[in-house]
């Protein structure tokens, strides 16, 4: 996946923080964005990079990219519409 | 906007998580006034866990203090505090269990000259007495002040709840449009109750609070509902809005809280023919006659 040239408006270094605290943090960050906003996250691999992506979707939410970066995970996930 | 810190998104997360809460679910949260009346059976388990909810403040109201046969049931008061005022020993246990909580200790007994001011300071009442005297003042005065009110009572395996909204459904007067006379009072026998059908409905009334905080899901409001521990069974009935409600109907006569006299009714209003206690509702789907439904 090629990261779009999108410009993050936050980002949230989630090295290390274990499941569920990496999610809730992120959760809490993009609440407090507007919709269409993008959050830049780094997570660990292993169960964050397999647990975080698939529940900020479920939340309605957007994962623009997702790349290994220097042992982590780079996302930038963008904002969906309030519910 | 509240900011959370580090330990209070940790604390709260499992309440984060969940899509019906999240970070604007729980700073409702942080912000709600309840107050819990009753630090007994019922009045324990509602402020335990409202406490680790988070609730911002919580009022709790007793006058008694704790004695050795309420620690069967009731949580909060532990061996060394029988003798101490409960609202001093639930505040206690609150604080250790949740320093975000401010716990307002109201020693007193509410009566018809201070319950408007001491609910005013509320967003919710919980009821969680255990006298018919009691019940009444306080749906009169949750009525007249707009309050919401989550109910509930307990007695031997039974328990009922119902969740008032006043103005926009029943109220526990439209149920029992007056206390039972004095002879259906249980006797000692009959006063024996299951400490752990006090968590069960306590617990359901703390969630009825929180949907209400939240505004989520469906509560009990225009519903009773009735639990058997021995059977199992938990019944939901419609309760409907009574038109001529005393103090909620279309031409109420209550205008001001007033008291009924404890155990000995002898109010004038009791002149009057007493109606039946379950009016509308199928005597096989209460947990029994109001008489027998006491609260601890
Ligand atoms: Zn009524």
């Amino acid at each position: 996946m090629t990261t779009p040239t999108v410009c993050a408006k936050a980002s949230l270094n989630l090295r290390g923080v274990a499941c569920p605290m990496n999610y809730v943090k992120t959760k809490l960050r993009l609440e407090r964005m507007a919709p269409g906003e993008v959050l830049e996250i780094f997570i660990d691999p292993g169960a964050p990079i397999r647990n975080v992506p698939r529940s900020i979707t479920g939340d309605g939410h957007r994962v623009l990219a997702c790349e290994p970066e220097d042992g982590v995970f780079r996302l930038l996930i963008e904002r969906g519409p309030d519910a | 906007m509240i900011e959370f810190t580090d330990e209070q998104i940790e604390r709260y997360s499992r309440h984060i998580i969940l899509k019906e809460v999240g970070g604007k679910g729980q700073e409702k949260i942080a912000a709600a006034r309840v107050l819990v009346i009753g630090a007994g059976g019922l009045g324990c388990p509602v402020a335990y866990y409202l406490a680790a909810a988070g609730v911002g403040t919580l009022g709790i109201v007793d006058s008694d203090a704790v004695d050795l046969s309420n620690l069967q049931r009731q949580i909060l008061h532990h061996t060394p505090d029988v003798g101490r005022p409960k609202v001093q020993s639930a505040g206690e246990k609150l604080s250790a269990l949740n320093p975000d909580v401010r716990v307002v200790p109201h020693r007193q007994r509410l009566t018809s000259q201070n319950v408007l001011s001491v609910i005013a300071d509320y967003d919710i009442v919980v009821d969680g007495t255990d006298n018919f005297p009691a019940r009444f003042l306080i749906n009169d005065a949750c009525v007249l002040s707009g309050k919401p009110l989550v109910h509930g009572g307990i007695l031997r395996f039974e328990g009922q709840l119902t969740t008032i909204l006043p103005g926009r459904g029943p109220c526990y007067r439209c149920l029992f449009p007056e206390p039972p006379p004095p002879g259906f009072v249980p006797s000692c026998q009959e006063a024996g109750v299951l400490g752990a059908i006090a968590g069960v409905i306590g617990t359901l009334q703390a969630t009825e609070v929180l949907k209400l905080i939240l505004g989520i899901g469906e509560t009990l409001a225009g519903y009773l509902l009735t639990v058997d521990l021995l059977t199992m069974e938990f019944r939901r009935v419609r309760i409907p809005k009574n038109a001529e409600c005393e103090v909620c109907g279309e031409h109420p006569s209550i205008l001001a809280p007033f008291d009924y006299r404890r155990r000995t009714i002898n109010h004038a209003r009791n002149a009057r023919r007493p109606r039946s206690p379950v009016v509308g509702i199928p005597p096989t789907h209460v947990a029994g006659p109001p008489g027998r439904t006491r609260i601890t």
